[in-house]
């Protein structure tokens, strides 16, 4: 396989990574309002991410490296094109960051209530806009014969890119969900697992909608493969929850988004980010990328560490794999 | 203003505004690191309460690390795409090594130290905060080099059909000399402004004779880091200077506002004369030193701004490859002046302090307590004279900075980041020092009797 091809599949992976793990901790962050009746019970929600938020959103800056490592030109035209999006997720994200760690920092109703409202905002943010940045990413974004986009800010909310925020919104809402199901105990259990099961049906029909207009706009057999399991797992994971299989759920919903990364980025191949102006102005695997020695740098550093930062990460929802309950948050 | 004048005042901001937060990352997870070592290896409890109090106020200041840190890494791509077009082969592997080696392994064992206080056993959670602080030395490396490679780029070649710079060696890149200076510089001036937070906060306390048994062992700790770590910036900065001169005369002589060649050359410590060096009123000097900084010999030749500019012009074409010198002469002399001044209050620390004297002179205090802030100022003015004693170059005798920016980003667009950007970090800093003089002066926890309880309620969650 060619290298740049390798790169590509790791990018993928890169991104379904973060969209499994930061997709629950999104989740859990846009259903602080609506699972917690009390500051206990939202701290409990927090403390269920609090470990892991962090080394979650790393997969994100490790996408946004591996892009620019691997394929410069895709990095300087997605960033520089997706500009206004991009500044609101930053924004997002440096409010619920130091939410994360400010809000339990002083006994005070109003301010904790403030960073609750940081926490949901950026949280929903970014699970909506992700959504609506690879929706337009596969459909095609005008770019000039410099690879340039020239398209303006609005013609990135078209149907079908909404839809796709829509879908990522709903599919981390409902992994989150999943997630606090098997997270904690007693009550706060039984009300996750019933928010999942009721949030199940529209996730269905969203995330199915979604998928099967990208599969009937490109025709692509692989593609189609991957959306369709993608799809048999998701009505898995409403199997799950109804049954009360935390773990099957868990693993269900995280199948989903991690098929559906795989499908979007198969339905794009070789493309990297096609234009809708002329598709001699695409971005490709070629045309965007490196040296084969860069690649080829890049390559064994990533065989050499990604196993040992799996592993550590790994372990540590090892340590914290206990379920949480209300008793032990400090009152 | 233009979209580049825009996104150069953006990167300026939101960079020296990451950089406030950094070294006290880099230097405090490694003292914190220590404190927890010397109580697990010792048993004594006061060693506990300064590791938990430090502590916290190092991931008040970490949150603040992390956030702005992402911004930088986005910003690149946002403002700056004919730069990373035009260097990603080169540029892009380091920032995305630093990821994968660094940024995981620092967030991943920070969340485990922080959450594993009852989880784990005693070693491995102290095992935790020093992988963290590796973590953070890991990422001041592969970052630097980065950087170190604009200031002097190695290991590439132009491909002007593809109109990039290529890369042609990893090793050189992460050999690079200028990588090999300016890593010791960073790393020492950080760990002088985590000593220098330590020696403050202690001061506070010990001047109201509060928790001595705690603050006491804290303000020599701090001042003990503050002036061993002085000593390696002052060595390192010394040696970076002649790798500099060597690399970027002109960086040099903007330094020192020095515009005929001179032999010997002298370091003029203060001008006072019009803005823009050209003319002298009255100055202090110290003969022969600059010759000496730049060259290793007290009688080398230093080469000024005229001769240079004939000489870039005739290489690199015509054009102005003056840096604009006031700001390049003072922010040097500001980084030193800072970063002495803060040894100097060490020194007197150490003084007044000795064998468990508590001075009463206001003014000793005073100063201990504003020592916080020079070395801050001190690291910002480093990087403003290295970033802008490099105009008008982004990468040294390769990329103008004008060429850098992104040709599809208007400048309502940057406009509207900057003043978001600007605006945001004005709030946040204003609720992150709140925080930090909160806690700080909340003074050191007491310690609860340990339990064996497994289901006892988390000690240290959010
Ligand atoms: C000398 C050290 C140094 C320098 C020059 C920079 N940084 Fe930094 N950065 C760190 C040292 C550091 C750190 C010590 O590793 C931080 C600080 C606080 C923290 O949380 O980690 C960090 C955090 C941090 C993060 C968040 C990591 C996380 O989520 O854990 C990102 C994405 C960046 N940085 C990116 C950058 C970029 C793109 C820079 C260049 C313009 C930059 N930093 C300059
Ligand atoms: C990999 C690391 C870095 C890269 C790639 C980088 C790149 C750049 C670029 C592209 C600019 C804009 C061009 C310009 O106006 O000068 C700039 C400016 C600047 N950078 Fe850096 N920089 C890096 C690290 C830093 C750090 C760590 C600091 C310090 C905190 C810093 C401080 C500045 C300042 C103050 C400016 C403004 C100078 C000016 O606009 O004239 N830089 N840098
Ligand atoms: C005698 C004292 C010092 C000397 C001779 C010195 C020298 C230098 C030089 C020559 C540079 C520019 C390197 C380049 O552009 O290639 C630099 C940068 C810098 N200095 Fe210093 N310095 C001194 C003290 C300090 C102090 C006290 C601090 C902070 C506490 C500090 C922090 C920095 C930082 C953060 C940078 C930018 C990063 C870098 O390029 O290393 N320096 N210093």
């Amino acid at each position: 396989m060619e290298l740049t091809t390798v790169w590509f599949a790791l990018i993928a992976v890169l991104w379904a990574g973060y969209f499994l793990l930061e997709g629950f901790d999104f989740g859990v962050g846009i259903l602080l309002p609506v699972l917690a009746r009390d500051n206990r019970e939202r701290r409990l929600l927090i403390n269920t991410i609090g470990p892991v938020w962090d080394g979650n959103e790393v997969w994100l800056l490790v996408a946004g490296g591996a892009t620019f490592a691997a394929f410069p030109e895709w990095y300087a035209t997605l960033f520089s094109g997706f500009y206004l999006p991009l500044l609101l997720i930053l924004v997002a994200l440096i409010l619920r960051g130091v939410a994360f760690e400010y809000r339990g920092k002083r006994d005070d109703d109003g301010w904790r209530r403030r960073w609750d409202l940081c926490i949901i905002g950026g949280s929903l943010v970014p699970a909506i806009l992700w959504g609506v940045a690879f929706g337009n990413i596969v459909r095609g974004v005008r770019l000039d014969a410099n690879h340039e986009y020239v398209g303006g800010f609005f013609d990135l909310l078209n149907p079908y890119a909404l839809l796709g925020g829509l879908t990522t919104l709903v599919l981390f809402v409902l992994h989150g969900a999943v997630f606090l199901a098997l997270k904690t105990d007693g009550d706060m259990r039984q009300r996750a697992g019933r928010l999942a099961e009721r949030l199940s049906p529209p996730a269905i029909l969203i995330a199915g909608g979604f998928l099967a207009w990208t599969a009937r706009a490109h025709h692509d057999v692989t593609g189609w493969i991957l959306f369709t399991v993608a799809a048999l797992a998701l009505a898995g994971a409403a199997v799950a929850t109804r049954l009360r299989r935390e773990g099957w759920a868990f693993l269900a919903t995280g199948a989903t988004l991690v098929l559906a990364v795989f499908g979007l980025f198969v339905t794009l191949f070789p493309d990297v980010m096609p234009s809708s102006i002329a598709a001699a102005n695409s971005l490709t695997v070629d045309n965007a990328s490196s040296t084969p020695y860069t690649l080829k740098v890049m390559t064994w550093v990533a065989v050499a560490f990604t196993p040992i930062v799996l592993a550590y990460q790994g372990w540590t929802y090892w340590v914290f794999r206990k379920r949480l309950t209300v008793d032990r948050i400090p009152a | 203003m233009d979209a580049l004048d825009l996104a150069r005042w953006q990167f300026g901001i939101t960079t020296v505004y990451h950089f406030l937060f950094v070294p006290i990352t880099i230097g405090m997870s490694a003292l914190v690191a220590g404190l927890q070592t010397a109580w697990v290896r010792t048993g004594k409890e006061h060693y506990l309460r300064a590791t938990k109090f430090w502590g916290k106020l190092f991931l008040i200041n970490f949150a603040m690390g992390v956030v702005t840190g992402i911004v930088q890494e986005f910003q690149f791509g946002m403002n700056w795409s004919d730069y990373s077009r035009f260097v990603g082969d080169i540029f892009g592997a380091p920032l995305a090594i630093e990821g994968l080696l660094a940024f995981f392994l620092e967030s991943t064992f920070l969340g485990l130290w922080i959450f594993g206080w009852d989880r784990l056993p005693k070693k491995v959670h102290l095992a935790t905060i020093w992988l963290a602080s590796i973590g953070t030395l890991l990422s001041a490396y592969f970052i630097l080099a980065a950087n170190s490679w604009m200031q002097h780029p190695v290991g590439y070649e132009i491909n002007t059909e593809a109109g990039r710079a290529e890369l042609h060696s990893i090793w050189a890149v992460l050999t690079n000399s200028t990588t090999l200076v300016t890593f010791p510089h960073t790393i020492t001036a950080c760990f002088l402004t985590a000593g220098a937070v330590l020696l403050a906060v202690s001061a506070w306390h010990l001047k109201r004779r509060n928790q001595e048994e705690v603050f006491r062992p804290g303000l020599k700790l701090g001042a003990w880091v503050v002036l061993i770590a002085g000593i390696g910036v002052l060595v390192t900065g010394d040696l970076q200077a002649r790798v500099m001169t060597e690399q970027q005369p002109m960086k040099m002589a903007a330094a020192e506002a020095l515009y005929d060649t001179s032999k010997p050359a002298s370091f003029s410590i203060f001008t006072i004369g019009s803005l823009d060096g050209r003319e002298e009123t009255a100055s202090v000097r110290i003969p022969s030193l600059l010759s000496f900084m730049a060259t290793g010999s007290p009688t080398g030749e230093v080469e000024g701004i005229n001769d240079l500019q004939t000489a870039y012009a005739e290489k690199y074409g015509p054009g102005d490859y003056v840096p604009y010198v006031p700001v390049t002469y003072w922010s040097f002399r500001l980084m030193i002046g800072f970063g002495g001044l803060a040894m100097l209050v060490a020194v007197a620390a150490l003084w007044f302090t000795r064998r468990g004297r508590t001075p009463s002179n206001r003014w000793l205090w005073i100063a201990a307590i504003a020592s916080i802030g020079m070395p801050l100022a001190a690291n910002s003015f480093g990087w403003i004279f290295t970033e802008m004693g490099r105009q008008p170059w982004t990468v040294f005798g390769v990329f103008k900075t004008a060429d850098s920016v992104s040709p599809s980003v208007g400048a309502g667009s940057v406009a509207t980041s900057l003043i978001v950007l600007t605006l945001l970090y004005g709030v946040l800093a204003v609720i992150e020092v709140g925080l930090f003089v909160r806690y700080a002066r909340a003074g050191a926890p007491e310690i609860e009797a340990p339990t064996d309880d497994p289901d006892r309620p988390l000690a240290f969650a959010y």
